[in-house]
């Protein structure tokens, strides 16, 4: 108790009949919160803020025979008349919008299976699907590339005994699409059903029961109860999978190399291309300035819809 | 049959029915694995035989011993392990301490400082790709481990994990601890830190399955298959022309080896890590 005196600091503290939480933060040297943050900011600085400003100013560059000179916007205008940049902007966005709808609608179904009570072996069905989360991105990209050969491919065997023919997955435009739908929706839907089943187990028993007691069918239950209830965990997953689908580069990077022509090229391998292909450091930064604003202005839109419904 | 028989009767075909639908679609779930483990078992050549193998073959063995004595994933197993381990123990340290400033403290260029953390969180890591390949150039630390493990320690992610986590501590206790003369970093450390423990466990599972993980950063700044991480080196592997599919996939399913320990150790904290994370790498 006596140290406590030794501080000059709470008698000041009480001088001022400053409400609890002021006096609470006068207890400590005013330098004390900046030494808890000095790591922090340092490879802040050093490592994020430095890098975002450095690649804006290389995006207003160009390298002209190992010389960097100011080029304004010459990247950006470069950027909207490059038809390889809006295909693989036009890919990233139809896996978007198909496997980040399938994905989640999947995975609010398995919640609500997972929730039930006569679901039989819970717990062991919850890890099952949970499982392919301990693959990297880059490991189960191999595993899908074995499956979905087209000539010696497991899956091509499976599917023959329904008496579906071959399908050329990694080889034909379209089906290069489906098939990192497939990997992804694989490996991603799982992890989304546990968070809404999180989401689920807060939802109050009691709004069942009221359901219940009005009469309202399982389904009605569902779409009155259950969804409402999922809301917060549903903008956050949607948000988060747009996010990260159109950041989109292992799965196509290992898949399928972004092709077969170009079908499976996505924004962040062109970049990725740009970069340290062809060593075109203006030009890549220009594009992953591009996606920053794409990113941006979608989740803006996202954020603006989850608002305005409800 | 009375009424409650005939409900009892009628839940019981709904259970079966339900129950069937799920284990069909686990089946799906968990195919993948049983294939890999299997193709892990047959000499390169008869992995793609047709009707494909169901049981296990007897080449398991040199499929092992071919990749460790054949390619560098040896060198990159362990790079991963010191890169991953370093990283997670490194990450906590400016993670929690950050979250603590946060949460407990009122001090200048709060708001502006946890506002940049936050706008972060949403912006694609991608930007800095290229800044940070040239930084690594001219520090001359292209194919070094701090390449690897110090451009993401301040995770804006770990840092608002831990400052929301730290909120939930009461102040009173904090101040007590105070009081009896405790100086700040050891309220940290002997209040703080051990108060949140389960979400600490979280964040780290969570740190280290992201840079075990991590591909493209990792692609970009190491140069040499010395230096390689896990996944670059599977995707190297790969990329041979003449890949040997049978170490290429003992390969692939050795690297899931650490987090499939880490998940049968700490199924919990499992859990709660990838919820906590729930992000797309």
């Amino acid at each position: 108790m006596t140290t406590a005196l030794k501080t000059p600091v709470p008698t000041r503290a009480e001088k001022a009949q400053a409400p609890k939480r002021r006096r609470s933060s006068a207890g400590y040297p005013r330098i004390t919160p900046y030494l808890f943050l000095l790591p922090m900011i340092l490879l802040f600085v050093g490592f994020k803020l430095y890098p975002y400003i450095s690649a804006f100013w290389l995006s207003l560059t160009k390298n002209v025979g190992g010389d960097v000179q100011f080029a304004g916007l010459a990247n950006y205008t470069r950027l909207l008349q490059d038809p390889l940049f809006f295909t693989a902007l036009g890919n990233t966005g139809i896996i978007l919008l198909v496997q980040v709808p399938i994905m989640l609608v999947l995975a609010i179904l398995l919640a609500v299976a997972f929730n039930s009570a006569i679901l039989k072996w819970r717990a062991f069905w919850r890890t099952s699907y949970f499982v392919p989360i301990v693959m990297g991105l880059v490991a189960y990209g191999i595993l899908f590339r074995a499956l979905l050969n087209t000539n010696e491919g497991f899956v091509n065997y499976l599917i023959g005994f329904i008496g579906i023919g071959p399908i050329p997955w990694l080889g034909d435009p379209m089906w290069a699409k489906v098939s990192i739908v497939i990997a992804m929706t694989w490996h991603y839907t799982g992890q989304n059903a546990i968070i809404y089943l999180a989401q689920m187990q807060s939802i109050g028993g009691e709004l069942y029961e009221a359901a219940h007691v009005d009469g309202a069918s399982a389904f009605q239950r569902f779409w009155h109860v259950t969804l409402p209830g999922l809301r917060p965990a549903i903008v956050l997953t949607v948000i988060l999978s747009t996010i990260g689908t159109l950041q989109l580069f292992d799965e196509p990077y290992v898949l399928t190399n972004g092709g077969p022509d170009n079908a499976t090229l996505t924004v962040g391998m062109y970049l990725y291309q740009n970069g340290f292909k062809y060593f075109d450091f203006g030009y890549a930064s220009a594009i992953g300035y591009a996606l920053t604003i794409i990113i941006g202005v979608i989740s803006l839109i996202q954020l603006r819809l989850f608002k305005e419904k409800s | 049959m009375t009424d409650t028989n005939i409900v009892a009767a009628k839940s019981r075909g709904r259970s079966l029915v339900l129950t069937t639908a799920i284990a069909a679609g686990a089946v799906l779930m968990v195919l993948p694995f049983y294939w890999l483990l299997i193709a892990t078992t047959y000499d390169a050549k008869e992995i793609f035989s047709t009707p494909p193998h169901f049981l296990p073959g007897t080449a398991f063995v040199d499929n092992f011993v071919g990749l460790f004595r054949d390619t560098l994933f040896g060198r990159a197993m362990v790079n991963s392990v010191l890169v991953s381990a370093t990283y997670t123990v490194l990450g906590l340290v400016v993670c929690t301490a950050a979250g603590y400033a946060f949460a407990k403290f009122r001090f200048r260029g709060q708001g502006f400082l946890f506002g940049a953390v936050l706008v972060t969180l949403a912006l694609p890591s991608q930007v800095t790709l290229v800044p940070l390949f040239q930084i690594m150039v001219s520090l001359g630390w292209l194919d070094s481990y701090q390449a690897l493990i110090l451009p993401n320690l301040a995770l804006p992610f770990g840092i608002f994990l831990m400052r929301q986590t730290m909120y939930a501590i009461p102040d009173e206790m904090i101040q007590a601890a105070r009081i009896d003369g405790a100086n700040e970093f050891r309220v940290f450390a002997g209040i703080v830190v051990p108060t949140i423990r389960p979400a600490i466990a979280a964040l780290a599972i969570f740190l280290f399955l992201a840079q075990w993980n991590d591909f493209v950063y990792p692609l970009v700044v190491l140069r040499t298959p010395e230096s390689y991480t896990v996944p670059v080196a599977l995707a190297s592997l790969q990329g041979i022309g003449t890949t040997d599919y049978g170490q290429l996939l003992m390969g692939t399913m050795l690297s899931m080896l650490p987090v499939l320990i880490l998940f049968l150790f700490l199924q919990r904290h499992f859990v709660a890590g990838i919820l906590a994370g729930a992000v797309k790498q």
